[in-house]
Formats: structure tokens, sequence, C-alpha cells
């Protein structure tokens, strides 16, 4: 228990040094560092309309996090999030358009496949490392790559290409945002305008993604902590020859492991895809879901909630943070991805925490 | 035919020349025994603060050296929590990457007005032998290249020569592999791992600088894409030596030049599709042999003295 309470202790000691580290950046560069908080905060808060887009930000950070973190905990280092959620996308974009399906079973069916897919992409990494010793480092960056790659030929297919570096959006029965086409309609307009808080909100794309992804927190949770196959995955992470000793097979568990992994991340894909983008376009670079997902896992002391949490956080940020660069503020947007990693630095040293709590502690015995 | 076996070689230098210096900067730091991940945010920061040198200055070596000073200042940083603070090194390094390119695009939204790229430079690096050899030949394709792929061949040639031929290489080798022992010997561990990680954020800088002084003219957000991760894969496939990471970057981007060339040709394949070959080329050359073993005894674990 008091292991858990000095691990919250640090992260919210870093969050604090954070925000900290970021004003000072701020002040020497010559904005103003509490106007620009106070327009982030007002940018997460300020309206539903913008806490649901903070929400839809944070989404896919929460999976991709969640992703990361399952595989740590079994001591895998999976930064392939980022490729495992790409192929996640693809397979949905694809099945939401060639696929024809009633309402509510096409995107069950598409969510499905995606995190399959995912998984069996993840799945990889995990058999390389298995069968041939291949670090899993370099598998998943190079899979990454493969994934981007592919992406950016599917939309280059004949049949599934809308118009240049467009590929056509998934057929309205695979969507999975909530009041799709009947906040449009006539009908639904005139509900909504009864309803101002829903009128605001629903300008976004609401979705029930964030829902799938508290399940999914949910059901990583249960699985860690709750199963045989949860705890024979932890012993691997925490020591692989004892747990080898104990009978544990560690090589399947790599595979295992890298699959529900890549699963996570893949049903992040598919649910970008449903929910928000509902098609593919070319990418001129890495998205980042993977990647800020490894800050995700770390920011939430690799534990299922902390996942939720701090992906939520991140997701807030990133959309408070896009508000800073807009008059009267003008400040550069980055500011949060500076203030993420000093985050993420400062809880890479617990000790540099309790120097400081002892020299504090130290400073009012003298008084 | 001679000529494209040049102008595909001639490619394979320029694209191996960042990686190059990022994955010798990845073997100097984990051969003293610190993991360094950050060297994606070493090469974006390197890059943004060499092209914003090299713009103000009107000087392309100027701007090169401020990458390598630039980085390796963010070096600092992964050090202090890696060697002062007994850090987790793996989350070091993550955070190292944000912060790297976050800090390369505010600072180039501050310095040129708002825009996330810089503006270009008026002069570039230098070529190596401009005018020896005709324009298009053999020779001038594979020999002509900038001075800064010959600077990170030779940064090879010496790192090898340091690690394995003079007595400080073999105190960084023994603080890797054995610091307690090190230690014991008098040698000083953090010493040591400062200077390591310093100057593999000084080196990836470089590359980060080759990158947008030579290769392109300017900082742009895309401009590192990646770049580093694969150069960390290259040191690991180079088995954590300067010639194994040299061999590595030059594979790497040979499969790159081939792709660029094929695109050239009439061959129809798709440019997408060639793009994956250098991947998926790395991972079967990978499942071929077991790389994890050499990995230097004590990377990624803190130095504590009793």
């Amino acid at each position: 228990m008091s292991k858990k309470k000095s691990t919250l202790t640090i992260i919210l000691f870093s969050v604090l040094i954070g925000f900290l580290a970021g004003g000072i950046i701020l002040k020497l560069a010559g904005y103003r560092p509490l106007e620009t908080y106070l327009v982030m905060l007002k940018g997460i808060f300020g309206s539903p309309k913008f806490m649901s887009y903070s929400i839809l930000k944070a989404t896919p950070l929460i999976l991709t996090g969640l992703s990361v973190m399952f595989a740590f905990r079994t001591g895998l280092f999976n930064i392939g999030a980022e490729g495992q959620f790409i192929v996640g996308a693809i397979t949905a974009a694809m099945l939401g358009y060639y696929l024809h399906l009633p309402y509510v079973i096409h995107p069950l069916v598409i969510l499905l496949i995606a995190t399959f897919v995912g998984g069996l992409w993840g799945g990889l990494a995990g058999f390389f490392k298995a069968r041939f010793g291949v670090n899993e480092v370099i598998s998943t960056i190079m899979l990454n790559w493969v994934a981007f790659y592919l992406s950016n030929f599917v939309v280059t297919i004949e049949s599934f290409v809308k118009r240049i570096n467009v590929s056509y959006s998934i057929q309205p029965t695979a969507s999975i945002r909530i009041l799709g086409e009947w906040k449009t309609s006539d009908a639904g307009r005139a509900w909504l305008m009864e309803h101002p808080v829903l009128f605001d909100m629903f300008k976004s794309q609401v979705n029930v993604g964030v829902i799938i992804a508290i399940l999914a927190v949910v059901i990583s949770g249960f699985i860690l902590n709750k199963t045989t196959l949860g705890y024979s995955l932890k012993a691997v992470g925490y020591n692989k020859y004892a747990a080898e000793f104990g009978g544990i097979d560690v090589k399947r568990n790599m595979f295992t492991s890298m699959f529900i992994a890549g699963s996570i991340s893949g049903l992040a894909g598919g649910i970008q895809v449903l929910g928000i983008s509902h098609n593919l376009s070319t990418l001129a670079a890495m998205e980042g879901f993977g990647f800020d997902g490894i800050a995700v896992a770390l920011m939430g002391a690799n534990t299922p909630i902390g996942c939720l949490l701090s992906g939520l956080f991140f997701g807030a940020l990133k959309y408070g943070g896009s508000k800073i660069q807009t008059p009267p503020i003008n400040a550069p947007s980055e500011t949060v991805n500076i203030m993420v990693g000093i985050i993420v630095l400062f809880i890479s040293m617990p000790k540099l925490i309790d120097v400081l709590k002892k020299s504090i502690a130290a400073r009012k015995k003298v008084k | 035919m001679i000529g494209s076996l040049g102008f595909v070689l001639g490619t394979t230098l320029m694209y191996a020349t960042p990686l190059i210096y990022a994955s010798l900067g990845g073997v100097i730091s984990e051969r003293s025994g610190v993991i360094n991940i950050g060297l994606e945010g070493l090469l974006a920061f390197g890059a943004f603060a060499g092209a914003t040198v090299g713009y103000y200055t009107g000087n392309p070596w100027l701007g090169f050296i401020a990458g390598g000073v630039g980085s390796g200042l963010i070096g600092l940083i992964h050090a202090i929590s890696s060697v002062t603070f007994h850090g987790d090194q793996v989350v070091s390094g993550i955070a190292i990457n944000f912060i790297g390119p976050g800090l390369a695009i505010f600072l180039s939204r501050k310095f040129f007005s708002g825009a996330a790229m810089t503006i270009p430079v008026e002069y570039k690096i230098p070529k190596f032998l401009p005018g020896v050899f005709p324009k298009y030949s053999f020779l001038d394709n594979l020999l002509n290249q900038d001075w800064t792929t010959v600077i990170a061949i030779l940064c090879a040639v010496v790192m090898w020569f340091i690690l394995y031929k003079t007595v400080l290489g073999l105190r960084i080798l023994s603080v890797g592999e054995n610091p307690e022992a090190a230690d014991t010997l008098g040698i000083s561990v953090r010493k040591i791992r400062y200077s390591c990680v310093i100057m593999s954020g000084v080196l990836a800088g470089l590359g980060g600088a080759s990158m947008s002084l030579a290769v392109a003219s300017n900082f742009f957000p895309t401009l590192i894409s990646g770049h580093g991760f694969i150069a960390l894969a290259a040191m690991i496939f180079g088995q954590w030596k300067p010639h194994g990471a040299l061999g590595a970057c030059l594979i790497f981007g040979l499969a790159q030049a081939l792709v660029i060339f094929l695109g050239s040709t009439s061959i129809s394949i798709s440019s997408e599709l060639l793009s994956m070959m250098p991947y998926i080329l790395t991972l079967v050359i990978l499942l071929g042999f077991v790389s994890s073993a050499n990995a230097p005894a004590a990377d990624g674990q803190p130095y504590e003295k009793e």
C-alpha cells in the first residue's frame, strides 16, 4: 500500500513540476504563463462541446496507453502501439466501406476484427522475440513503418480511393457516432435546440468510443489482477527466470502479452476510424497515438485505472493546448508536449523527489 | 549501368548520414551503460538548432556545431536523470523524445514569427569534392558527398579507435560491462557516463543538423520522423559496435536508395510497397541471427556506490 502511495506522490509531484516548468519556459519566451494556462483550462472545461472534444482526444490515448502498459507489466516494451493502431484503422476503414451489414452489428464485427488484426501485428513482434530472440524494440519499430506504408498503399487502391490521398468513407451502418445522421435531421435539430447543453456537446463527433475504452480498462485490470493468465504474465515481467523455473511457458507468454497489447491498440485505431475520421487519408508522418501512449502508460503508473486518468489528462491538455495558439495568447501549442516530457522526466527519477522531500523535511527541522 | 550504380551508392550515403551520427550516439551512450532511447528527440532538436543558427549567421558550419551543442545540452538532462538520480533510463529517454521536438517547434515559432518551420538557409553544408569529377559520372555520384557525410564516417572510425585502441575506450567499455569493478580500479563511473551521454547528444545533434543543413535546407516538424528510432535499431542491429552501427546504417541507406532508384525506373511497383522494403528487409535479416545477446552487461543499470 505504501508503495502505491509513494508512486502517486511521485506522479502528482511530477505533474506539478511539469506545470511549473512549462510556466517558466512560457515566461522566458515572453508569454504570460498564467493567462496561457487559464485559456487552456477554459479551452477544456469552458463548454460541453470543449469537454466532449477533450474526451474524444483522450479516447485513443487511453487505449494506446493501456496497450503499452500491458506489455510493460509483462517486461516487454511495446513501441509498436503506433503500427498496431494503424493496422486497426486500416481494417476498420476497409471493412467499413466494403462490408455491408446492419446497424450495430456492422461496427461490432469491424471492431472485433480490428482488435484481432492489431493483436496479430503485436503478436508478430512477440513471436519474433520468442522464436528468434529478436529484440521487440527493433521489431516493433520496423512493423510501425510497414504499417505506415501499408496504410498509404491502401489509400492508392483504385476501388477504395475517393480522391487523391483520401479514401471513401465508411458506410453509415458502420459508424459508432451517437445520433450520427439523426442530429442533422429536422427532428433531431428541433429536439437538440430544446436541450442547449446536449446541442453544444453534439457539435463534436460524440461516439461510444470512450465507453469501449473504459470497458477495456476494466477488462485489462481484470486480466492482470484476477486471472491465472495475468498472474503468469506479471510473473514473467518480474523475473523471467524465476517464472520459467516455476513452470511458466515464458515464450508463449511473450506472444500472448504482445497479442493482447496489440489488440488494444488495434481497437483504438478501429474506434478512431468508426467514431471520428470515417476514412483513411495518406499519412505524411506518424500521427503519434502510439508514442503518446507510452507517456500515458508512464504517467498512469502502469496501472489500468492510471492509464484512464492520464489518458484523459493528456487528451484534455492536447485539446486545451490547441487553444493557446490563437490570439490573444499566441503561445506555441507545443508547450503541452514539453510539459508532458518534463512530467515523464521527473517520473523517471523518483530519487530526486526523495532528495527534495528530505531537504524540505530537514529545513522544517531547522526552523 | 555504372552511372545508376553511382547514383544508388551516393544516395545510400546521403540517407545513411544522419542515421550514422545518431546511432554512433547510441553506441557511445550504451557502451558506458546508459540506454538512450531519446535519439529521436535529440536529432529533432539538433536539426532545429542547426537550421536556426545556420540561417541567422549565414554560416552552415556554425549551424552544424550549434546542432551538436544544442542537443548536447538536452543530452545533459538525460545524464542528470540517469547518472546522478539513478533514474529509469528508458523512461527518461522517452521524456527526451517529447522535450526535444517540443522545444524545437516551440522555439521555431518564437524565432520565426509563429511558423513551425525555419526559413531555408542561404548556404548549405558544402560538397566534399565539387567539380573534381564530371557531373553525374560514377565517381562524382559516389565521392562528391556533403562534407557532413565524410565527417560521419570519420566519426565512426575515430569512435572505433577510441573504444578499442585507447585506455579511455577500455575505461568506457569496463564501465558499461561492470561498473563495480571499474570503480574499484579507480575509474569514475559518473564522469565516464556523463561524458558519454553528453557526447551521445552531441553526435545525435550533429546528425540532426546534417539533416537540416545538408540533406534539406531548413527544419520542419516532419523532417525528423522516426530517424532516431531507425538509428536505435541500427545500433542494436550493429551489436552496439561503431563499425556495426555504421554498417547497419549503410544497409538501411542502401535499401532507401534502392527504393528511390526503382521508383525512377520503368518498373511499375507501388512506391508505398517499395518503401516498406527496408523495414521488412531489416526484420528478415534480424530473424537470421539472434541479436539481443550482445548488449553491454550493465546497460540500463544505474550505478550506486555502496
